[in-house]
């Protein structure tokens, strides 16, 4: 399938500073895009790259097979829903909408009949004569988007849309969001510092960090197999260790950790004896047992990492609910409670055992991981 | 059961009704000032001036209530279209003013960023640090036989002999349009501040160019700010008197010089509070017609200002 969007070795600098640093994607036809990153990665450069508001230093984008050298962003094939929605206040829903069409000298009766088709379209049919502030903030999010979608763009870009929404609003428009990109069929480019939103809704998501991509895939792909230390800490809670490599067989590691607890762990990228490492492992691939004195049902094997603790806390939060368990070496993990243990009467201080396989346990080499310990 | 509820109450509404008092002590202290500003300085002067320009001279010392003095503005051709013609210029010169003031104050508000902003704002500020009589005088050295504009056109060979620049309407306009500036630009500069970057944006990414996204989402959130600086420009131009005089000699025909002429030289003190009683009923009524049409409100506008 064609792409919509093409981004050929991309570089933007201000001065000796580069917001992007080659940067490289190509988005299929119909797909939604995510860009997922902290503050401060060069995702915003990025976009208004695409959308033209800024030049690139250089690289080439390319919009329907189209280069965009030179050409300004009124006549890019690519429309923007902006972090604050940007809708004029100074018109009218129907005005609002109907913009981009009167710019393309398009007759009264022909603009009124496709504005009147893309509010029934988002369930607002009454409301274009409706001031903006009459709005309530998802159905302005669903103007904004229905205002770019009636100039039927090739790409579309969203700039942290949801930002601004409460979180149960926010967690709806997700959902409505990604509904309507399916309805539409239109190529999303949506850019983010929230995971969940990235996750959630994506066909492909591409973690962004210092100006360069770290890694593009699916949803699935960032969060089992991150290809950085950096996307292992930033998608996904994990729990991280600093570590040395002891012993190297293939991509079965042993290592022993900055606070002395020796592991099984697998490489992502090829790791040599004696080698600085970070390992991570996350919550749900911890499994927690009560350390009741009565022999394993399931013998510890040999590529399973087992520990003795005491639980030191439970943060209750529904089906995210978390045990902390303090290690003898001192470690805090936290897990994921299991719903068997959450009715019992495991009290804070109970002897529990914990173990992860070594396949969940990642090992990265040593450095450019993005916080360090626990994931934001 | 009453009764140790009454002092109770009594002891309560009492130090409420001390603060009450002294609140309204302190309001009436705190308003006292622009009060007596207002009265003293507007409204006595103006009813004093109304009821002048109703008396009529019918021997020395004599006189009695009547119209004549506004039928005999009306009556002289000369006055009314004096009048026409300073409301006319003045209107222009407000559309001049805007015209020059808008393109600066969207460069201060919007392009401009730090101590370039600052500098460009002092800057539009700084004719203020003299005196009008200088400023105009200033004007004067440069429009007139000898002055410099004369000089350069003769330098360059683009005139034979010396040119007098000054004691026309063009003369009067530009003294006009400098002189009030600062008044155009302050409100525009305040009101296109507040405009979002981003709806500029969105203007463009939608398939607007220039001169659409000005017309269609600048000027209308500018619009507040517009006429706010519109009607202060305005009503400095029409009542101004000094500028008209000086850069228009003779041929000023400014309506501010009749009033002056009839209170001091014709010494007429009823036919001028006539005449300066029709300048503020005019002035008030095109600032009405403006709002009108503008679709804003005064205190929209410069009460926002």
């Amino acid at each position: 399938m064609a792409n919509d969007l093409e981004c050929r070795a991309l570089v933007k600098s201000y001065g000796a500073f580069t917001a992007v640093s080659g940067v490289s994607l190509a988005v299929p036809k119909g797909s939604f895009f995510s860009i997922l990153g902290p503050s401060g990665c060069g995702k915003t450069s990025l976009m208004r790259m695409i959308a033209g508001f800024i030049e690139p230093t250089a690289g080439e984008i390319l919009i329907g097979g189209r280069s965009m050298r030179g050409v300004p962003p009124n006549r890019r094939p690519a429309n923007m829903v902006f972090q604050h929605l940007a809708l004029f206040p100074m018109m009218n829903v129907a005005d609002n909408i109907g913009y981009g069409l009167r710019r393309r000298g398009m007759a009264k009766a022909e603009i009124a009949r496709r504005v009147g088709a893309v509010l029934e379209r988002i369930d607002l049919a009454d409301s274009g004569p409706k001031r903006i502030d009459q709005l309530s903030g998802g159905q302005k999010q669903r103007v904004a988007i229905a205002r770019c979608m009636v100039l039927e763009p090739t790409v579309l870009l969203l700039d942290e849309p949801l930002g601004a929404l409460d979180l149960k609003l926010r967690e709806h428009m997700k959902v409505e969001l990604k509904q309507l990109q399916h309805q539409f069929g239109t190529t999303f480019v949506y850019i983010t510092h929230d995971q969940s939103e990235a996750l959630v809704m994506s066909d492909q998501v591409a973690v962004m960090n210092a100006g360069r991509f770290e890694q593009v895939g699916t949803p699935e792909d960032l969060y089992y197999r991150p290809a950085t230390p950096f996307v292992a800490g930033f998608v996904g809670d994990s729990h991280r260790w600093g570590a040395r490599i002891t012993a190297q067989a293939g991509s079965d590691l042993r290592v022993e950790t900055s606070t002395g607890l020796a592991l099984r762990a697998s490489a992502v990228v090829p790791l040599a004896e004696g080698a600085a490492s970070s390992v991570f492992v996350r919550p749900e691939a911890i499994e927690v047992r009560v350390a009741d004195g009565r022999p394993d049902p399931a013998p510890a094997l040999a590529d399973v990492n087992v520990f003795a603790g005491r639980l030191e806390s439970l943060l209750f939060n529904g089906a995210n609910s978390r045990a902390m368990i303090r290690l003898a070496r001192g470690d805090l993990i936290g897990a994921v409670l299991p719903q068997n243990l959450l009715g019992t009467r495991l009290g804070e201080g109970a002897a529990v055992e914990i173990r992860f396989a070594a396949a969940a346990t990642l090992a990265f080499p040593a450095g450019g991981d993005a916080l360090g310990g626990d994931a934001p | 059961m009453n009764a140790p509820l009454n002092p109770a109450a009594s002891g309560a509404s009492a130090p409420r009704e001390e603060g009450a008092a002294a609140r309204r002590l302190s309001f009436i202290l705190v308003f006292a000032p622009f009060a007596l500003w207002i009265a003293l300085v507007i409204l006595v002067p103006q009813l004093n001036l109304f009821f002048l320009s109703l008396r009529e001279k019918v021997g020395p010392q004599v006189y009695v209530l009547g119209p004549r003095n506004y039928t005999e503005l009306f009556g002289e051709s000369v006055y009314v279209l004096t009048l026409v013609r300073t409301v006319v210029m003045s209107l222009l010169a407000t559309f001049a003013t805007l015209i020059i003031g808008f393109p600066i104050a969207y460069y201060i508000a919007k392009i401009a960023r730090g101590r370039a902003r600052t500098l460009l704002f002092m800057s539009c500020l700084l004719p203020f640090w003299v005196s009008e009589l200088v400023r105009v005088f200033g004007w004067m050295l440069i429009l007139r036989e000898t002055g410099l504009l004369s000089r350069l056109l003769q330098g360059l060979g683009l005139v034979d002999g010396p040119v007098e620049l000054l004691y026309n309407d063009v003369a009067v306009m530009v003294g006009l349009i400098y002189t009030s500036m600062l008044f155009m630009v302050v409100p525009l500069v305040s009101t296109l501040d507040s405009l979002d970057d981003a709806l500029v944006e969105a203007g463009y990414d939608l398939g607007g160019n220039g001169l659409v996204v000005l017309w269609e989402i600048v000027i209308p959130h500018a619009k507040p700010g517009i006429v706010a600086g519109a009607i202060i420009v305005f009503m400095l131009n029409l009542g101004n008197y000094l500028t008209p005089t000086l850069l228009g000699g003779k041929n000023s025909q400014w309506f501010t010089a009749q009033i002056y002429s009839q209170f001091i030289t014709r010494f007429n003190w009823e036919s001028g509070s006539a005449f300066g009683f029709v300048l503020l009923v005019t002035s008030s009524l095109i600032v009405w017609l403006a709002l009108r049409a503008s679709g804003q409100t005064l205190s929209g506008t410069i009460g926002k200002g």
